[in-house]
């Protein structure tokens, strides 16, 4: 093995079986993923498009499918979750509790207290 | 510890974009650019907030927004994620014509939806809302807007990948490039999924 390591070298070889395996299933959960994302956006246009639900249950609805759709784009399509992600997740997580703090204090701010 | 050897070059690494030093340096960083993103969006989220109930005389969000189109530009968005799911998958099995061939579509997909908001603000524009007709004009042309500029240049960042490794095959390299194009892909349509709740849905619903 040569400790002279060629970066721009084309990889050769396949995936040993075992990530092959892995691979497959990962596709599988994307996928999943994927359909169900498109549900719960689906769901969130239906409930502000629809009449028949009052927008006092729609709004933290909708707020609350947002939340949930974000926590799987990170988890899932970002890979969040793998092993080795923790400096990953406090600065995402970070920027997340600023961003938070600074549309509340700018709303505030600005004067908006009613919905 | 397997990973501060040498790598042999012969075998697929499980993870060709975190098997070099430089590779797993550019993934941290860009994680640490994602971070101060987010901020930068929420502090437009905010302002848009703050503002949006300032019309003045000109139109209002109840008036402009097509629940139909921004629908359309949602599913584009979220499938050109999902594409770009497959190309990395795609590395992962060592098959780099399907992971250009998946980044094109990604492409393709981000243009479709860019070309739609184009339609979309001068749609807006051609219905009385000018940048600095009134703040909710300026906060949502802002916010929304970033998120275009932020399209585009996803599409011209993949683009020069795409041109630049077209006949390289893949590299220890050009993984991690591929790599942080792809996040960078994903953070898009992350902000979208605010965007469209707050700005969109809000707007007509609220």
């Amino acid at each position: 093995m040569s400790s002279h390591l060629d970066a721009t070298a084309p990889l050769k070889g396949k995936p040993s079986k075992q990530t092959e395996r892995k691979l497959k299933k990962e596709a599988k959960t994307q996928l999943a993923s994927y359909f169900l994302m498109i549900a719960i956006t689906s769901m969130a246009f239906i409930s502000i498009a629809s009449d028949a639900i009052p927008s006092g249950f729609a709004i933290p609805f909708i707020l609350l499918l947002a939340a949930v759709q974000v926590t799987f784009q990170l988890y899932i399509f970002m890979h969040m979750g793998e092993r080795k992600t923790s400096w990953v997740n406090i600065m995402i997580w970070t920027g997340m509790l600023i961003a938070v703090l600074t549309v509340g204090a700018l709303m505030f701010l600005i004067g908006v207290v009613k919905y | 510890m397997a990973e501060h050897e040498a790598i042999d070059i012969k075998e697929l690494p499980e993870q060709p974009e975190k098997a070099t030093l430089e590779g797993r340096n550019k993934y941290l960083g860009f994680w640490f650019f994602l971070g101060g993103e987010t901020v930068l969006f929420g502090s437009l989220i905010g302002t848009y907030l703050g503002l949006r109930g300032g019309t003045i005389d000109g139109p209002g969000p109840a008036d402009l927004f097509h629940l139909d189109l921004v629908f359309i530009m949602t599913m584009i968005l979220l499938t050109s994620s999902l594409t770009s799911v497959m190309a990395i998958i795609n590395m992962h099995r060592g098959n780099f014509k399907k992971l250009l061939m998946w980044m094109s579509m990604t492409v393709i997909l981000g243009t479709a939806f860019l070309g739609f908001e184009i339609y979309e603000f001068y749609e807006y524009y051609h219905a009385g809302l000018g940048f600095s007709t009134s703040a909710f004009a300026s906060s949502f042309y802002t916010l929304v807007g970033t998120h275009g500029a932020h399209v585009l240049f996803g599409i011209v960042w993949i683009t020069t990948l795409l041109v630049r490794y077209r006949k390289t095959g893949l590299t220890l390299y050009n993984a991690p490039k591929f790599n942080t194009a792809v996040l960078y892909w994903h953070f898009i349509d992350v902000v979208w999924v605010f965007i469209f709740t707050v700005v969109y849905l809000l707007g007509i619903g609220g």
